[in-house]
């Protein structure tokens, strides 16, 4: 039996070391090249004058700085936002809050650059149609307005606006996680509720409500899309808008690479930080979770706490998607909601005159399959690794495939065409280049899935498993991945639906033949075709919507805003 | 007609120059569109074109192409001329040849192109004969394929006509901060040569001053007509003057202004790769882009002027001959364009 038992493990051994392998090629290939070309590997020579361009240069200083500022007050706005959203759906009497939860999940897939889009026509200077309407209303003349979106301040509320589903995932697990018995104890000993509140419910959630606004801070910093669209046009430069310029004609790739290194040095500091919030959190989860919780009972509160959450929900996504829906069918470029103005044209010109559209869809689909397929395959092997110690440098594993996300997705894809360009694997010009930058850039949301999943199930089940004489293989196949069977299905659709909206990467790495809808949406955006980028954009998101509604309907129920996201 | 071809001779002088420092072949004998031809291309089924020009337009004449010679499907890839630059350098330096027809509106790519043995010289009948011969490159290698205009615009809603501005000079009155808009060297090719003009004419301490006036700053010369269509900004300071027009078939409320001092003008050429996956569709759609009906429909749909000696101008453009074109220099453009951008860029972001 127990010879048995050691030929299993010795079979395992070749197949998790494989998957090992492939992680770390994944992850070093970029890595060793990024550092080569940001120590003057392109230029001839070891050099640190990229370095000290880096902060001689106001140029490139004045980004920087810029990308901490945002990102900071972003963090700050998806803060004060997220978490009382998170406290009222998790654990109050607030009405519909399936319905605010599936809204606050919308927003999360939305991609910040098509948001951006959505923001232009709401809250342009003059023709938002906020603004429009705010001028109509009060009977102001031109030179007034509400909103300018092309500012920092819209620059910020714009990236809070599709950041804070991070804070509030993360919040309202902690919240639901919170033992009840912690609570009612403290009721028992006379606290009245606020106190509990303060001193339980609070100092128990915190942990959780912090590594959520740290995440909301790091996807703030080194988002591309959003203030390529909106900085750019008021003359202001991010960090990441500057590596992407430093990539236009002529390259300057050595100091690209070099600007890449603070964002980096800031996201692994932060990434710790978070690590070490959560990590001391020291309770199983599954099973656990039907732990009654305490609901509170908003009272006379109820009326404006579904105000508060209505309003949330309407900037985030009602007023941007139907901002979205009203140019995808607008004839002029001033939107109205005349009849007249109604028009088919723009549907039209996407699906039968725009040449790009066909392929552009059917490589989209293609990279996001693949992806997910291959990346819920590879996480869940190396989480498995990681959480059980399989091999040998098994946390090290863990630290890689989490290590793509301190690293700016536009900097591993400079990272990747380097990379991919040279030999021994030349894959620029195919889907394969694509396909790599996708997978490796969406490892971390795939192995954080796992892990989570992985901390929240006791290994005595596994331990069982290898008793009776399985094989680690086998424990894996029967044991695991049926236990984890509602991770795997939402860590497939997480991947799906962050791999069709990828854009950082993508711009970098496409060719005519291999664009994808980001970005033909992106190019769309640069020549300024409003009507058709509506179209294409709420084309994507209604695969996204397609794909999870799918997944919804199969038999486990997968909910992730309720599930782990570790 | 004789002024026409004034006009042309001073903007087809840059390219002359251009071209005669490198060794000259001559033009190629021209080459018809034979049965033979259609029928290879048709085999290859697909040509690739990297253009500039607005995508609309594009597309439509994509279509007249693919009802012409049904079975070749046509490509589209249009960005700013920069990114075409950037795009087909980066795609070569890794050995990828997608692309088979190249527009760009910066004619300073072409001399790069040219010089670097990327370019296809071909001519087609009515290339020969209807195009101005100063005009064309005097190897074939590129051919004049529309001529770009940088002009003003200002919305006819929001700005008397008496109050528009007139002048470059004018555009710097503490009135239309905040209201101006223009387009980046950085995408636009238009952009890049037209900023190459104006300064020449008028130096840096015109932009210097011109960045204090608040100004949007969008990608595509195609955006400023957008932006003051919609009423996001009164003014254009630059962009594709043929889009304007063709925004005013739409009905939006658009004016063209030329201003007093000098209009950049912008030959926008276009050219075959040699190494064109699809050679013979290539080849076709080349001679289809430069004859009369396209030019013709591009002049009437898209609002462009034509270098092609039979196009006859739209009732409403302002004909060229009254029009104090600045001369183009598409060498300096090459020389400078490196300087241009990052001193731009420090003024205007973008």
């Amino acid at each position: 039996m127990a010879s048995s038992g050691a030929r299993r493990l010795e079979l395992a051994v070749p197949v998790l070391a494989l998957g090992a392998v492939l992680l770390a090629a994944l992850i070093l290939i970029p890595m060793g090249w990024l550092g080569y070309v940001s120590l003057g590997g392109l230029q001839g020579g070891l050099t640190f004058g990229n370095f000290a361009a880096l902060v001689r240069n106001p140029d490139m200083l004045w980004p920087l700085l810029l990308s901490l500022g945002v990102a900071f007050a972003v963090a700050v706005v998806c803060a004060l936002v997220a978490s009382p959203l998170a406290w009222l759906v998790a654990r109050t009497d607030l009405p519909w809050k399936r319905a605010f939860r599936l809204l606050v999940m919308a927003s999360f897939v939305t991609p910040p650059f098509l948001g951006a889009v959505a923001w232009e026509i709401l809250a342009a200077r003059n023709s938002g149609l906020l603004n429009e309407a705010y001028r109509l209303v009060l009977g102001l003349p031109r030179s007034d307005f509400l909103f300018n979106v092309y500012t920092v301040t819209g620059l910020v509320f714009v990236l809070a606006t599709y950041t804070f589903p991070y804070v509030f995932i993360l919040a309202a697990n902690g919240l639901e996680r919170i033992p009840a018995e912690l609570e009612e104890a403290s009721s028992i000993l006379g606290a009245p509720r606020w106190r509990t509140a303060a001193r339980v419910t609070l100092p128990l959630a915190l942990p959780a409500l912090l590594a959520g606004t740290l995440v909301a801070f790091l996807q703030a910093m080194n988002n591309f899309g959003a203030p390529a669209i909106l900085a750019l046009p008021a003359g202001l430069q991010t960090i990441t808008t500057k590596i992407w310029t430093l990539f236009q004609f002529p390259p300057q790739p050595g100091l690209a690479a070099a600007a890449a290194v603070p964002l980096l040095a800031v996201t692994v500091l932060l990434l710790q930080a978070q690590r070490r919030l959560l990590g001391r959190r020291g309770y199983a989860v599954i099973g656990g979770k039907g732990a009654r919780l305490d609901v509170v009972r908003l009272g006379r509160w109820k009326v404006p706490a579904f105000a508060f959450a209505s309003l949330v929900v309407t900037v985030a996504v009602i007023m941007p998607y139907a901002a979205l829906i009203l140019s995808a069918f607008s004839r002029r470029l001033t939107i109205t909601l005349e009849p007249a103005n109604f028009t088919l044209r723009n549907l039209l010109f996407v699906f039968t005159e725009l040449s790009g559209t066909g392929s552009a869809l059917r490589n989209t689909l293609m990279l996001g399959v693949t992806t997910a397929t291959a990346g819920t395959l590879l996480t869940l092997v190396i989480a498995y690794i990681a959480a059980r110690g399989a091999l040998p440098l098994a946390r090290w594993l863990g630290f890689l495939a989490t290590a793509p996300l301190a690293i700016p997705s536009i900097v591993l894809g400079v990272g990747l065409f380097f990379a991919y360009t040279h030999p021994p694997f030349v894959l620029y010009g195919t889907l394969g280049i694509l396909f790599v930058a996708f997978l490796t850039i969406e490892l971390p949301i795939g192995y954080q899935q796992f892990q989570a999943a992985f901390r929240g199930l006791h290994a005595e089940l596994e331990e069982a498993g290898r008793i009776l004489g399985a094989g680690r293989l086998r424990t894996l196949r029967d044991i695991v991945a049926p236990l984890l069977w509602s991770a795997v299905i939402s860590t497939w659709c997480l991947v799906f639906v962050a791999a069709i909206r990828e854009l950082s990467a993508a711009i970098l790495l496409f060719t005519a033949d291999t664009k994808v809808l980001s970005v033909l949406i992106y190019d769309l955006n640069e020549t300024g075709e409003p009507g058709a980028i509506a179209v294409v954009g709420l084309t994507m998101l209604l695969i996204t919507f397609a794909v999870i509604g799918v997944a919804y309907a199969l038999p486990r129920s997968w909910l992730p805003l309720q599930t782990n996201t570790g | 007609m004789k002024t026409r071809m004034a006009w042309v001779g001073v903007l087809a002088g840059a390219i002359v120059v251009a071209s005669a420092t490198s060794v000259q072949a001559g033009l190629p004998a021209p080459t018809p569109v034979t049965d033979e031809l259609v029928k290879a291309a048709t085999a290859e089924g697909k040509v690739v074109f990297y253009t500039s020009v607005e995508l609309v337009l594009a597309e439509n004449l994509s279509k007249m192409f693919q009802d012409k010679y049904p079975g070749i499907s046509v490509q589209v890839e249009r960005t700013g001329s920069e990114r075409v630059f950037q795009r087909i350098g980066q795609e070569y330096a890794a050995n990828i040849h997608s692309v088979d027809v190249v527009n760009s509106s910066d004619a300073s790519h072409f001399i790069y192109w040219k010089r670097n043995g990327m370019l296809q010289p071909f001519l087609s009948p009515e290339m020969a004969e209807d195009y101005p011969a100063s005009s064309l490159d005097p190897d074939g290698a590129y051919a004049p394929w529309r001529l770009n205009i940088s002009a003003f615009a200002y919305n006819t809603t929001l700005v008397k006509e008496a109050d528009a501005p007139k002048s470059f000079k004018d555009l710097l009155d503490p009135k239309w901060k905040g209201n101006l808009v223009k387009a980046s060297p950085s995408y636009s090719g238009t952009i890049m040569t037209a900023t190459y003009e104006t300064l020449t004419a008028l130096g840096w301490e015109y932009f210097e001053a011109l960045a204090k006036q608040d100004v949007m700053q969008t990608q595509s010369a195609l955006e400023p007509p957008r932006k003051v269509a919609s009423g996001e900004r009164e003014v254009m300071v630059d962009g594709s003057e043929y889009f304007v027009y063709a925004l005013i078939d739409q009905g939006n409320p658009l004016k063209v202004v030329y201003p007093a001092e000098g209009v950049p003008a912008i030959t926008s050429p276009a050219a075959m790769l040699k190494d064109a996956p699809h050679p013979n569709a290539a080849k076709l759609f080349y001679a289809f882009l430069f004859s009369q009906p396209v030019q013709q429909v591009m002049v009437d749909k898209g609002g462009t002027r034509s270098f092609h000696k039979l196009v006859k101008d739209r009732p409403d453009h302002v004909p060229l001959a009254q029009l104090k074109l600045w001369p183009e220099d598409a060498n300096a453009v090459e020389a400078r364009a490196e300087e241009i951008k990052s001193r731009y860029r420090q003024l205007f972001g973008g």
